[in-house]
């Protein structure tokens, strides 16, 4: 086991590196310029615009910038906005939070939609109950969030007037009333993303309880004469929701690398949209970071899936 | 308005016979714009009005949170280094500037006690130096005084060019002395027709020297100030995530008696232009939000929602279309759209009047921009002085046909015509904008009529607008026949603006395609104008210099002006916000009420 952690972590390396330089690379090539609003500005004068880029280093060949930001990285050195001129770290631990919660609360908000339902209709396949599950979950996930945003917020913003569509990460009420708020103008965001999400792991559950139920140890447990809830939970379910862990800890990245198109409707200060700006405003230094720190989560959580689902399944081994 | 009877009026005005407002009302009605006739008065020796602003709160504060919501968020706090209006509105509400532009384009003094002019010592009468008396008593946020130093010290870290501010062209080339305390004095190397653009308006924000004294130059992206300012307006700074959200608290000791009426305010950033005029137009979470490129269409259906209004000022900024005289599709010395070369047709005066016929600008104005923008023949518009009377526009399909019919180019089969088999066959680009495609599809439309083929391309703009000297796409490279895009005229006097008419200016790889003169075009006779413009110091001589600038090239057929777009905002019905469109939006903020 420790040598074959060892090991990934290993490889994890050289495939890390490649993922930085590709991204930098891509981004180097990328046309634009962070400071072309100065350009259309005729009180600037031009040789502001060459100091500026000169300054920080735009003007240098693609290799040398990469090889001055790996060195910076490596001492933890994650370099600053161009638009804010704040180092990077500091701007991405400012947004964590929000997407800690928002994404965080939606993968709990479908989980807790997905295992029961996904579950239930497997134990009882075709059944009235199954179709409906199934029908909604097709719908679910072929709607875009985008969509359903839109929708949500011209249905409970609009027209009922009953949340907020604009999502606040200060919020000027103390106690009681601050859970309140919060509460009110999260439910939206993480409903959408919630949702969409159920759908798909709704027809993964079920799918997995299918493939444990018809196992003879299944029908051995029920032969003993133990009740039908037990044999659910105890003994189908324990084993489907294996494959379940794993992909759940896949989505794990997602969770801190945050919901680009979501977080932009509802202005939810998160990741997703602190690229989205980034990228709009060719602020480099940050679409790398984020990019680069979501690689990281990428190969991390994967390793962890791996383990988990070795320490889950003991017929599993690591070699 | 003759000169003679405008000299008239303003020795009426001095002597008392007429009023400031009613000399001001009859030079607008002679089609002057109020700023100028201010200024007028000004550089005659009379005084600036103190304008009374409508202000009804009788004390501070007690007006509750103001939300005001920007599609795109402020990312840092610095003015010297804020380069878009989202980040020069966020720093005019901590910092302030000696004087601010009113709606009316009046001076109105902000940390000077008073405006400049000739009669109270302000104003030199070689026009060489300015003399800024400062507001006594005014506080920092930390409660240290303001001071001349203050003054002064702006003045050295933005013209420093190690600083690399973004406001340095107001500063560099001039002297700024400190006489006493609270006495500023401004030296012009040469006279200074246009005096109030150091230390005026969105550049002229002051920073605290005791703050940023040891961040000027090399180190300026250092000072921790940047992002949590301290200034003299009227809200203190209480929190900031760039990109996110900004807020700040009413400021006790603000210089300005019962002001501000709000006790927090709040600027929440993100999201696009629709649903920012939703927040505040159907839903009512916030108060106001700020440039709304919506379609007029889209706001008049929200209006109707009856929790808020548009708001609509005219602005300087134009909507133009580029012929291109050089040729786009040869290279020379590794350039395209070389001065070296002729456009095989466009460099055909004919051709170009022909494609001046085709712009329906009335269509754009009703069907795409609505209150955002007015139709126009003139480069520049506002202030109305500066605007010329001579320039008309038409719409006619039937005479563009007979002027390229007269000029020898024939429709061959395909319809498009020629002439020496060089065919009137063009790539028209502008940015990937919805009512720029609309109009590249109205224009294209017209002169398919005429026999002229248009292949329209959108560039994204990011690209379009940045300096990426390996581009092709740049608006600055033209590399196509003909472009359309807005530029933005930042100042209410249009000389810097103009600057992009003059032969010294003409974007080259010599100079990397910075020079502002995209177009390439350029005539003796408008550098001559625009250099003479440069010493005038009479306003009416200096305005008709500056407006044969602008009729060399209109009359030339290669600036197309389409439209003089207007500033538009939305607002809470019950908020009271003064709005100019000559300075920030928020260059007045301790004024906004709630009614």
């Amino acid at each position: 086991m420790a040598t074959y952690l060892i090991r990934r972590l290993l490889i994890a390396i050289p495939s890390l590196l490649a993922i930085s330089l590709i991204l930098f690379t891509v981004l180097a090539l990328a046309p634009g310029d962070p400071f072309e609003e100065l350009a259309t500005n005729p009180n600037v004068p031009p040789e502001v615009r060459m100091a500026l880029r000169a300054k920080f280093g735009i003007d240098d060949p693609v290799m040398v910038r990469y090889v001055r930001w790996l060195g910076a990285m490596a001492q933890g050195d994650w370099g600053f906005s161009f638009a804010s001129r704040i180092n990077v770290d500091d701007l991405i631990m400012q947004r964590v939070p929000t997407t800690l919660f928002v994404v965080g609360s939606s993968q709990l908000l479908a989980l807790a939609i997905a295992l029961p339902v996904g579950i239930y209709a497997a134990t009882r396949p075709y059944s009235i109950f199954d179709q409906i599950a199934n029908t909604l979950a097709f719908v679910g996930f072929s709607l875009p969030t985008f969509f359903t945003g839109l929708l949500f917020i011209l249905i409970f913003s609009i027209k009922l007037d009953w949340l907020p569509f604009v999502y606040r990460s200060d919020i000027a009420a103390t106690g009681w009333r601050w859970y309140w708020e919060m509460l009110r103008q999260a439910i939206m965001p993480i409903t959408v993303l919630g949702l969409f999400q159920a759908a798909s792991y709704t027809r993964y559950v079920r799918s997995a309880v299918l493939d444990v139920v018809r196992l003879d140890y299944v029908t051995t447990a029920r032969a003993k004469g133990l009740s039908e809830k037990r044999v659910t939970i105890r003994h189908v379910a324990r084993n489907a929701l294996i494959p379940v862990v794993t992909l759940v800890a896949l989505q794990m990245p997602a969770v801190f690398g945050g919901a680009i198109v979501t977080e932009q409707i509802f202005r939810v200060p998160g990741i997703g949209s602190l690229l989205i700006s980034a990228i709009l405003s060719n602020d480099t230094p940050v679409v790398m970071a984020v990019t680069f720190v979501f690689a990281c989560l990428v190969v991390l959580f994967n390793l962890i899936a791996d383990l988990l689902y070795g320490w889950l399944d003991p017929r599993i081994s690591f070699r | 308005m003759n000169e003679q009877k405008l000299q008239k009026l303003i020795e009426d005005v001095k002597d008392g016979a007429l009023s400031r407002r009613s000399f001001i009302k009859k030079a607008v009605a002679a089609g002057m714009a109020a700023p100028i006739a201010s200024q007028l008065l000004v550089w005659n020796g009379v005084a600036m009005a103190q304008t009374k602003e409508d202000y009804k709160p009788t004390k501070a504060g007690g007006g509750g949170p103001l939300k005001i919501l920007y599609w795109q968020a402020p990312t840092l706090l610095n003015p010297h280094f804020a380069s878009g209006t989202k980040d020069q509105d966020a720093s005019n509400i901590f910092y302030e500037p000696l004087a601010g532009w009113d709606a009316e384009g009046n001076l109105v003094p902000k940390l000077a006690a008073e405006i400049p002019t000739k009669q109270n010592g302000g104003l030199s009468a070689d026009g060489t130096t300015v003399t800024w008396k400062l507001k006594p008593g005014v506080k920092w946020h930390d409660g240290k005084p303001f001071t001349a130093d203050d003054v002064v010290f702006n003045w050295e870290y933005a013209s420093d060019p190690a600083t690399a501010a973004y406001t340095t062209g107001s500063y560099t080339g001039i002297k700024v002395e400190k006489a006493d305390d609270l006495t500023v004095k401004v030296i012009y190397p040469q006279p200074q027709p246009f005096w109030a653009d150091p230390f005026v308006g969105v550049a002229g924000m002051i920073i605290p020297k005791h703050l940023f004294q040891d961040y000027k130059g090399a180190k300026s992206r250092e000072a921790p100030a940047n992002l949590k300012p301290v200034g003299t307006g009227p809200y203190k700074f209480a929190d900031f995530k760039p990109g996110d959200i900004l807020t700040g608290e009413r400021f006790a000791d603000y210089h300005v008696k019962n002001q501000p009426h709000f006790d927090t305010i709040e600027i929440k950033g993100g999201g696009d232009a629709v649903s920012a005029a939703r927040a505040v137009l159907q839903t009512g979470e916030f108060d106001y939000a700020w440039n709304m490129q919506v379609e007029d269409e889209v706001l008049k259906r929200m209006e109707t929602g009856g929790r808020g209004r548009v708001l609509t000022v005219p602005s300087g900024n134009i909507e133009f279309i580029i012929l291109n005289t050089t040729d786009p599709w040869t290279e020379v010395d590794g350039e395209r759209s070389s001065v070296k070369t002729k456009h095989p047709t466009l460099s055909d005066p004919k051709v170009r009047q022909a494609m001046n016929l085709l712009l329906d600008r009335d269509s754009v104005q009703k069907f795409i921009y609505g209150r955002g923008g007015t139709a126009t023949a003139s480069f520049v518009n506002n202030p109305k002085m500066f605007k010329s009377p001579n320039l008309k526009y038409e719409f006619s399909i039937d005479k563009a046909n007979k002027i390229l019919d007269d000029a020898g180019y024939k429709r061959g089969a395909d319809g498009i015509r020629e002439k020496d088999g060089k065919k009137l066959k063009y790539v028209f680009q502008t940015s990937i904008n919805a009512p720029r495609q609309k109009t590249q599809a109205i224009i294209k439309q017209a002169c398919q009529r005429a026999g002229i083929d248009l292949e329209l391309k959108s560039v994204t703009a990011s690209v379009f607008f940045s300096s990426d000297v390996a581009n092709p796409d740049t608006y600055t490279k033209l590399y196509v026949d003909m472009e359309m895009y807005t530029t933005t005229q930042s100042s209410p006097d249009p000389e810097r603006f103009l600057n992009q008419f003059v032969s010294w200016e003409i974007a080259t790889k010599e100079n990397k395609w910075l020079g502002r003169n995209v177009s390439r075009y350029s005539d003796p006779e408008a550098d001559k104008a625009y250099k003479a413009a440069q010493k005038e110091l009479d306003p009416e001589k200096r305005a008709d210099l500056l407006i044969k600038v602008n009729e060399i090239f209109c009359e030339a057929n290669v600036i197309l002006p389409l439209l003089s777009r207007n500033r538009v905002a939305v607002a809470a019905n019950n908020l009271v916000p003064n709005y100019s469109g000559w300075d920030s939006d928020t260059w007045s903020v301790a004024s906004w009420y709630r009614s």
